[in-house]
């Protein structure tokens, strides 16, 4: 087939069953990425003479005669193509995986399309900006500072992602990514690649919820050509692990093994097969002939408590289970003061109960690895990681390795969420990369991501509160169960952030926590952004409210009267010491905020007729700027031969930003423009340690970091300087890349020879450890109009106040809070993983499970309150996930407001309002 | 050997689609024919599926297919305007039907850009998506049923024997995922009627999000010489139901008619839309529809 790819001739054979994206990727073209598989999300769009497809659905070999363009030859030849410049300009995007794809269907809309651009975008997904600064760069909007200058301070300033040129071209590199460029090492000159052509891994996945596997017939399958090897679970270690990857690896019980003989839930992987292509591995797979004996399974959490229901993991003790026979994998109980008395004391009470779906992080890059063993016969992991060390770390245990033998890197990952805080493949690839002794890889389909990768834990969550006329909390009671599905990775991490500052926010003499975490046969749940809080968060922001309407109180008002102020302890389940405090307090300015936008209003209407109704919603949150029970992070800074900055940190980019917080702050510290640090990072061979990039640590934790190990850098400077100089060097200060005394400057170069001649390293490193941890508070306001006969919600006004402490890179922040705002309307509105008689999941592809699109966001006005955090580097706290806990709450007081109804259940589907409204039930 | 990217009854046929299967390529396929014209068409085994766009043949993984019989290598034009009405070949992209020019006087023609648009796929699935795989594939939401029901369109069938047979637009889809097509049939075209062209005609769409998949998609047509109406109802019910008056309905009338065809055996409630709520819709855009062609 002959064709042009971005204006030069081509000649290549397609398979028959080959769609255009896996052709144009196998010709080098990475930036065509590979999001679903389907045609749903357009990562993949290419222009097709000139008008955009979704090169995943389009067959390779209608390419014939037809002219290509890809992302790699969108550009002119003076550079970018407007909408790139467009796109970099309005800083549109996070992670970036979807940027290529949206960049190229942008380009192609005429001005109609322009105007009506939810239409036009409907296919294409971003999953990290909530479409706002997309929309911006439709418009040609600027968000973004492009002024470099040296002096520039480290905050307060909409710098420019270190990525965002290479994001915009198609050229940043994630997982995958290693087609064309396999030879280029990485700063610490070890490649980032593997060194040869990888062998493709595919899994067989169990069919049934509950079963033991008496055989597996391996005949046929190592039959077809091309196969290398065929693992089952007599062929790998039998470590019992937990996939969940945590800085204590204790904190999560060790259910599960590589392969299991018994499987127990849909999906989970039952072999692994390695071969030359993925085609024949797929069918290699599709040969494996496994004998099941199908076991009792229990898909209701409720049910898998009680006596008599299968049990799911007999296990032994030093698995860490709670209690196997009850399928209980961690379960607290505590308190403080008297519940009973409190509720006694009240003057009126709430008992409500409200239930949390299970959600889909849907990050548009799936799971992918890479492992193969380098020269030196490390094994090499890379890998589309939150958590590079963590995950090495693992391997070390589980192939029984020395670290040093270990690496696990990523360069850019697209997107997380929560859900790469797991190691879910590198264990098989790593493990058969050295039985082969040659690379193999593994991505993940799109249903693979629903099937066998971890969404957020469904929760039923009961609330009971009390309180005085006046408002004033007398008791405040959860009880929470979880369901963690068939292994607990993540389960009791996640029940205890869920029981810790949702109920810790209010002051209240008498609380009572019962919380139980508990196995099913159904797809583990794992990570998820707000890390339980937005379960249990959506459960006491929505009593409250329904506290507020029984007092005759205002919502907001009711909340100041009882949030805790500074001084106050935080406590939920026990009055134990902790190490969080007040770094900074801005709750009460976020609750104003949302007050006032409120009151001003939006210029957006309900529409006219009776059948609308209008309400206003609010919710707040709390959470702990760091993950509890140490985050540890360093970070080394050094001045290059030329003068340059090598900033080296262990946190991965996932979109989250960080990358261009530590550059803001080597530039501020050191005095030098962006352009001019090199940073590397999320490699584990590069630097000691980095817990990884959860919890909401880029910034706070690794960023201090930063911070130190430029400090130190700042200080070798202006000594080794200030010798050179002759001067003291207290008489000195760093200037635009030099050392300066009076009008006398030695630039960054000349004292990098100088030391080099000297055998003087120009070097800092930074260390944290995570600890004492700060409190960062969020507040969301809705106004919405529901149509009382169709059920139809409208947000009218959507108003986020959050206190992240000082704010270093604004557009960046404002973009994490609309994204997680976003992220949340989808899981209040539309979201559901669904889960059908069997246990499987029903709805396992974009298609069917609803991420919104550019339609389905309303804009959200972001408010800062003004609080400069004394823990925080550059007075800053955490702003990455929080903003997603108190928008389900906030939406459904408003729609119980506007309609004098209220779901109890998230999401608040149109369908689900309309049968709401029309039941006879009272609230 | 079945229609036009025919693939319910293919997928009924084969094993359900297991879940490991990746759906990157489809790669149980071996082979793919390009005929360029009807007698080159292969003779029918067993794996082979017609490929006309694609947009849906390659969004799943396909384990059972072995061999595409591309159909747009027979070049069938693919909007032909005569004085009798519209002959669209099944091989039209969507696309393609949104940019048409109707001759003058063909009013209901404005359905096609609307109808085009109530698709769930991005303007770029339209822009390979087919008037026939969307037919074939038979979904509730599928917009080309609403369009060519409402519309009075009459199905052109190639029939595995040379021959070729026509059938009433709205008997061709006959359930979820099902067709009217026999064993080795495939869809040619639809032949849209002047008469029908030259109606009036209204849509409206309910779906849980904006441009979200349908929960209802329905359209009424008037004749604005003789004033008879017809309303289709689609994407709430299993299959294309259509309502004939010789004049428009009183508002109680239509409810009373269209009511009892909303039975749970032919509503169509799924992860787009509950049941009870698809029928509410239904009866509501069908007032509504009613009453702007009243209007």
């Amino acid at each position: 087939m002959n064709f042009a790819l971005n204006g030069e001739a081509r000649s290549v054979e397609p398979a028959s069953g080959q769609c255009l994206r896996t052709l144009l990727r196998g010709l080098g073209c990475d930036g065509v990425k590979k999001g679903c598989d389907a045609g749903d999300c357009g990562a993949c769009t290419v222009l097709l003479d000139g008008e955009p497809v979704h090169s995943c659905i389009f067959p390779a070999f209608r390419a014939e005669g037809r002219s290509v363009t890809t992302i790699e030859g969108l550009a002119g030849p003076d550079g970018l193509h407007p909408m790139q410049r467009d796109f970099l300009a309005a800083g549109a995007f996070q992670c970036g995986f979807c940027t290529p794809g949206m960049i190229l269907t942008a380009a192609s809309l005429d001005q109609a399309q322009r105007r009506a651009p939810g239409q036009a975008l409907k296919g294409n997904i971003c999953r990290c900006t909530g479409y706002r600064s997309i929309a911006d760069a439709l418009l040609g909007m600027a968000n973004i500072d492009a002024n470099r200058v040296p002096d520039a301070p480290a905050w307060g300033r909409s710098a420019a992602a270190p990525a965002a040129l290479a994001v915009i071209t198609g050229r940043a590199r994630y997982t995958m990514d290693v087609g064309h460029d396999r030879t280029s090492p990485d700063i610490v000159g070890r490649a980032a690649t593997p060194p040869a052509p990888m062998l493709h891994c595919r899994l067989l996945r169990s069919p049934h919820a509950h079963a033991r596997i008496l055989g597996i017939d391996r005949e046929a399958a190592s039959l077809v050509t091309g196969v290398r090897l065929i693992l089952t679970h007599e062929d790998v270690p039998a470590t019992l692990f937990s996939t969940a990857r945590h800085e204590n690896p204790y904190d999560d019980p060790d259910d599960t093994r590589m392969l299991d003989d018994v499987v127990r839930f849909i999906g989970q992987r039952v072999a692994a097969v390695v071969a030359d292509s993925e085609q024949a591995a797929v069918r290699a797979c599709s040969l494996l002939s496994v004998t099941y004996e199908v076991l009792p399974a229990v898909l209701d959490p409720e049910q898998a408590q009680l006596c008599g229901a299968p049990v799911i993991h007999a296990k032994p003790a030093d698995s860490r289970i709670a209690d196997t026979g009850r399928n209980i994998v961690t379960e607290l109980h505590g308190g403080i003061g008297d519940l009973a008395a409190g509720l006694a004391a009240a003057d009126v009470t709430v008992d409500v109960t409200y239930r949390s779906q299970r959600l889909q992080h849907a990050h548009l890059e799936t799971h992918a690895a890479i492992a193969w063993q380098d020269a030196d016969g490390v094994l090499t992991v890379r890998s589309s990681t939150q958590v590079p060390f963590l995950v090495r770390d693992a391997l070390c245990r589980l192939l029984d390795m020395p670290r040093a033998q270990v690496r696990v890197l990523c360069e850019r990952v697209g997107g997380g969420f929560g859900g790469k805080q797991e190691m879910l493949i590198e264990d098989v690839v790593a493990f058969a990369s050295l039985r082969l002794g040659r690379p193999v890889g593994i991505e993940f389909t799109r249903e693979e991501a629903f099937i066998g990768a971890f969404g957020r834990h469904a929760m039923r969550v009961r609330v009971r509160l009390g309180a005085r006329c006046d408002g004033l909390l007398t008791a405040i009671a959860m009880d929470v169960l979880s369901d963690t599905g068939a292994y607990g990775n993540h389960g009791p991490g996640v029940l205890f952030h869920g029981c810790g500052e949702s109920v810790g926010v209010y002051r209240c003499d008498n609380k009572w926590i019962d919380g139980v975490a508990v196995y099913t046969n159904t797809p583990p749940a794992g990570a998820f952004r707000g890390y339980g809080l937005s379960q249990t968060n959506y459960a006491i922001e929505s009593a409250m409210d329904e506290l507020s309407e029984a007092l005759g109180l205002d919502p907001i008002v009711l909340r100041e009267r009882n949030v805790v102020r500074p001084g106050d302890p935080m406590v939920s389940f026990d009055a134990a010491a902790h190490d969080v405090e007040y770094g900074s307090y801005g709750l009460d300015q976020c609750l104003s905020l949302v007050r006032e936008a409120l009151a001003r209003g939006t210029d957006r209407l309900p529409p006219e007729g009776d059948e609308w109704r209008v309400g206003e919603g609010v919710a707040l949150g709390m959470i702990d700027t760091v993950p509890p029970r140490g985050h540890l992070s360093q970070a080394e800074a050094a001045v290059d031969a030329d003068g340059s900055v090598v900033l080296r940190v262990g946190t991965a980019e996932f979109g989250n930003g960080t990358s261009t917080v530590h550059m803001q702050f080597a530039a501020g510290i050191l005095q030098v423009p962006e352009g001019r640090i090199r940073l590397s990072q999320s490699d584990t061979a590069q630097l000691g340690y980095d817990t990884g990039a959860f919890g909401s640590t880029g910034t706070v934790v690794s960023g201090l970091a930063t911070v130190h190990a430029c400090n130190a850098l700042r200080d070798r400077l202006l000594e080794f300087g200030a010798g050179l100089l002759e001067v003291p060097a207290g008489e000195c200060v760093l200037d635009k890349g030099a050392v300066r005394h009076g009008a006398r400057r030695v630039g960054y170069d000349e004292l990098a020879a100088r030391a080099a001649a000297s055998g003087v390293r120009l070097h800092g490193s930074g260390a944290v450890t995570g600890s004492p941890r700060s409190v960062a508070f969020n507040a969301q306001g809705f106004r919405v109009a529901v149509n009382r006969a169709t059920g139809t919600v409208l947000i009218l006004q959507s108003v986020h106040a959050a206190d992240a402490g000082r704010v270093i890179n604004p557009a960046q922040c404002i973009g994490q809070i609309e994204g997680g705002v976003a992220q949340a309307i989808g899981g209040a509105l539309m979201e559901c993983m669904v889960i059908d008689a069997t246990g499987a999941i029903a709805n396992p592809s974009f298609r069917n499970y609803h991420v919104p699109r550019f339609s389905d966001i309303p804009h959200t006005e972001v408010l800062f309150a003004d609080t400069f955090d004394r823990l925080g580097p550059f007075g800053a706290k955490s702003m990455s996930e929080s903003p997603f806990n108190p928008v389900a709450a906030a939406l459904g007081n408003a729609i119980a407001r506007a309609t004098g109804r209220r779901l109890r259940a998230t999401p608040f589907r149109a369908d689900s309002i309309v049968r709401r409204l029309s039941s006879r039930e009272d609230d | 050997m079945h229609g036009l990217g025919r693939p319910g009854a293919f997928l009924a046929r084969c094993a359900r689609p297991k879940a490991e299967e990746p759906a990157l390529d489809l790669h149980f396929v071996d082979a793919l024919v390009r005929p360029d014209r009807r007698a080159a068409l292969p003779a029918p085994r067993p794996g082979d599926a017609f490929l006309a766009g694609g947009s849906w043949l390659f969004s799943e993984p396909q384990p059972g297919l072995r061999r595409l019989v591309d159909l747009q290598s027979l070049g069938w034009t693919s909007l032909v305007a005569g004085a009798d009405g519209l002959e669209i070949a099944a091989t039209c992209s969507l696309a393609e039907l949104e940019a048409c020019e109707p001759p003058a006087g063909w009013t209901a023609a404005g359905l096609f850009g609307s109808c085009c648009n109530a698709l769930w796929g991005s303007f770029k699935i339209r822009n390979v998506a087919t008037v026939g795989g969307n037919l074939c594939l038979a979904l509730p939401a599928a917009p080309m049923a609403a369009l060519v029901v409402a519309l009075q369109g009459v199905c052109v069938i190639w029939m595995p024997d040379g021959g070729e047979r026509r059938l009433p637009a709205l008997d061709f889809i006959t359930g979820a995922g099902t067709t009217a097509l026999r064993h080795g049939e495939i869809l040619r075209a639809v032949h849209l009627p002047a008469v029908a062209l030259q109606r009036r005609a209204v849509l409206r769409q309910a779906s849980l999000t904006i441009h979200g998949r349908s929960a209802a998609l329905l359209i009424a047509t008037l004749d604005p010489a003789a004033g008879a109406m017809s309303l289709t109802v689609t994407a709430s019910v299993r299959r294309p139901l259509r309502l004939d008056y010789p004049a428009l309905p009183e508002p109680a009338g239509l409810h009373a008619d269209l009511s009892p065809h909303l039975t749970p055996g032919l509503l169509h409630g799924d992860l787009h839309g509950a049941a009870d709520w698809k029928r509410l819709m239904t009866l509501r855009l069908a007032e509504e529809l009613r009453l702007e062609l009243a209007a």
